[in-house]
């Protein structure tokens, strides 16, 4: 990529960071909070688009990582009484830790036998948060508030129910990953695994370890879940097993799909549009999970490129 | 109870399990076997013959003659669902891999909250067609369950039977080995792959039958079948059938064993840990083809 392409796309994303920024003014209340909720669950979609966008591996058992960095955050202010900074910590750390073990395990496979061992994995890890409920109290789960002492900045005293705390912690989570990402996809790295999506065989001859390349792309991804994780349970102030269950893999799935495969904005879009459909459509009938289910089929069928994939195609050709 | 009545029970558990286990299973990796695809929504077709079988109960006066209708009506049903996904979805995106994943992730919710508009949320029981008890000194055991597994066997050597001696068992087998070697010598490889689709959700289908006079039918039922399957699938090696049998009664039993003895949640967390044990040693799979 050229300078000024380089720029141009960076333009871009610290626009539409900006416009995050700026529209916290605007937003009236409920969808003050849906919109910070949307940043973090988007940041979830983005930590999976690293591994399904640019790398090529589908994976159905995200969720894991999601819930290892809830867990991960939650139970030590819950029952230790840790700070935030050193829970979001701990969230990414047991994340990347379950990846990087899960990675070596299973990406001895590839194709649909990953698919199926991730699944598979996850729901070991689900029903084993069910397992241990005397700790992680199962699906009721529990609540941090209360548990989580206010961060303390510069004299000023953060309390994370506060929507402006809220929304601005997920802005900040929301701009890291986004820009991480960028990083990621300009770099080296990035080439690399965008040259084992296409054609891995070939990468292979080239000199580089695929399996090493996949593996750092799958901790990456992990991690970025699992920051999302711990951070919805810092900021949302709630840990349960359901976060762990096989529609939490499916929904970044659905939403980098419905976004857009491989491209940086598609997360966004996808996770803000998806999270409004079924916020409507939960209003009308107890069957909203329908929703789910015939927009995945119909994004196979006609539009499998996704909404920024489309654009990227037919008009800007430049979009990451 | 003793160590070793425990056990006999564990195993009696096991076996049952086993068979409706292989059943499912079979019709998974028979259509990722001949088709290369996954098909995720293979649980909800075992729901689906679940629930059927309990309107089929309701229709019809007693539990046996109920029961028959439902052994044939279910499948009917099922088959010809899975017909119509075929020709609507799965053929228009070519059987690919990937995109066939995620579009039966769709049927899958799509099947799901219709059943839960159209039948509800409840669990509802189903009589079984027979009613006698096994008596053992230490237990009685149902005699249904045992039909269960008498059932599954006569199913499996049918399925077997029509692989292995039937024309479009032949083509099955041909398209599974080489799909344009195949077309190349007449095989009409959408109509196999339509017919191999349905026999596969068939499968499942008898399979949720049979299961419901045992654990009652609900719209959330086809999930640990399919996740059953898959570890089957997963240990015996994707598209080979010899090796889903072998794995069906290993998982089955194990299932069995640890569910009795521990808990049945441990038993799924043991089954997907001998899946990564199996992974680590051959990452085909016990009978799989090398081609990781």
């Amino acid at each position: 990529m050229s300078g000024r392409a380089t720029s141009r796309v960076l333009i871009v994303h610290l626009a539409v960071i900006a416009l995050l920024f700026l529209a916290q003014f605007a937003l009236p209340a409920y969808h003050h909070t849906n919109v910070a909720r949307i940043m973090v669950l988007a940041g979830y979609a983005l930590g999976y688009n690293i591994l399904l966008g640019y790398t090529g591996l589908m994976s159905l058992g995200h969720a894991m990582f999601f819930a290892a960095g809830m867990y991960g955050a939650g139970l030590p202010v819950y029952y230790l009484g840790l700070g935030a900074a050193g829970a979001l910590a701990a969230g990414i750390a047991a994340g990347v830790l379950l990846a990087a073990v899960f990675g070596l395990i299973a990406l001895r496979t590839s194709g649909v036998s990953f698919l199926i061992v991730s699944l598979m994995f996850a729901q070991a890890f689900y029903l084993a948060s069910l397992y241990f409920n005397e700790i992680t109290l199962g699906d009721q789960g529990f609540i941090l508030s209360g548990h989580l002492a206010p961060l303390e900045f510069g004299g000023a005293s953060l309390g994370f129910h506060e929507p402006a705390v809220k929304y601005n912690a997920a802005l900040l989570l929301f701009a890291a990953s986004l820009l991480l990402s960028l990083g990621l996809r300009v770099s080296p790295i990035g080439r690399v695994l965008i040259a084992i999506r296409e054609n891995e065989e070939r990468t292979r001859l080239f000199g580089y370890d695929s399996f090493r390349y996949k593996l750092l792309s799958l901790v990456l991804s992990g991690g970025l879940a699992a920051a999302a994780g711990a951070s919805y349970a810092l900021l949302f102030s709630y840990v349960g097993s359901t976060f762990a269950s096989i529609l939490f893999s499916i929904y970044p799935l659905l939403w980098t799909l419905l976004g857009g495969i491989g491209t940086l904005l598609g997360p966004l879009v996808g996770t803000g549009l998806m999270f409004y459909l079924v916020d409507v459509a939960s209003g009308m009938t107890s069957a909203y999970l329908l929703v789910v289910g015939v927009v995945l089929v119909v994004l196979v069928l006609w539009f499998p490129q996704g909404i920024l994939g489309t654009v990227r195609a037919k008009w800007l050709p430049w979009l990451p | 109870m003793s160590f070793w009545p425990h056990l006999l029970l564990a195993l009696l558990e096991g076996t049952v399990t086993a068979f409706v286990l292989a059943l499912t299973a079979l019709g998974l990796s028979l259509v990722f076997g001949v088709m290369r695809i996954v098909n995720v929504a293979h649980g909800e077709f075992f729901m689906l013959g679940a629930v059927l079988a309990w309107f089929c109960a309701n229709l019809v006066g007693t539990p046996v003659a109920g029961f028959l209708f439902a052994m044939i009506a279910a499948p009917l049903v099922v088959g010809a669902l899975a017909l119509a996904a075929d020709r609507l979805i799965l053929r228009r995106i070519d059987y690919h891999p990937e995109g066939t994943i995620v579009a039966t992730i769709g049927l899958l919710y799509i099947i799901q909250q219709a059943v839960l508009t159209l039948y509800g949320p409840d669990a509802r029981p189903v009589a079984p067609p027979v009613y006698f008890t096994l008596s053992f000194p230490w237990f009685g055991y149902s005699g249904y369950k045992l039909v269960v597994a008498a059932m599954s066997a006569i199913l499996l050597a049918a399925t077997w039977w029509l692989l292995a001696r039937t024309t479009l068992g032949l083509y099955m087998r041909a398209a599974q080995q080489d799909l344009e070697m195949a077309q190349a010598f007449g095989v009409p490889a959408r109509r196999v792959y339509a017919m191999v689709f349905a026999l596969g959700a068939m499968l499942a289908a008898v399979a949720g039958v049979l299961v419901v006079p045992i654990q009652q039918a609900h719209y959330l039922m086809g999930l640990d079948p399919l996740l059953l399957s898959f570890i089957v699938v997963i240990i015996g090696g994707l598209g080979s059938l010899k090796g889903t049998l072998v794995a069906a009664f290993v998982v089955g039993i194990s299932d069995g064993v640890v569910s009795v003895f521990f808990s049945p949640t441990l038993a799924k967390i043991v089954a997907t840990l001998l899946v990564a044990a199996v992974l680590v040693i051959r990452p085909g799979g016990l009978f799989g083809e090398e081609r990781a």
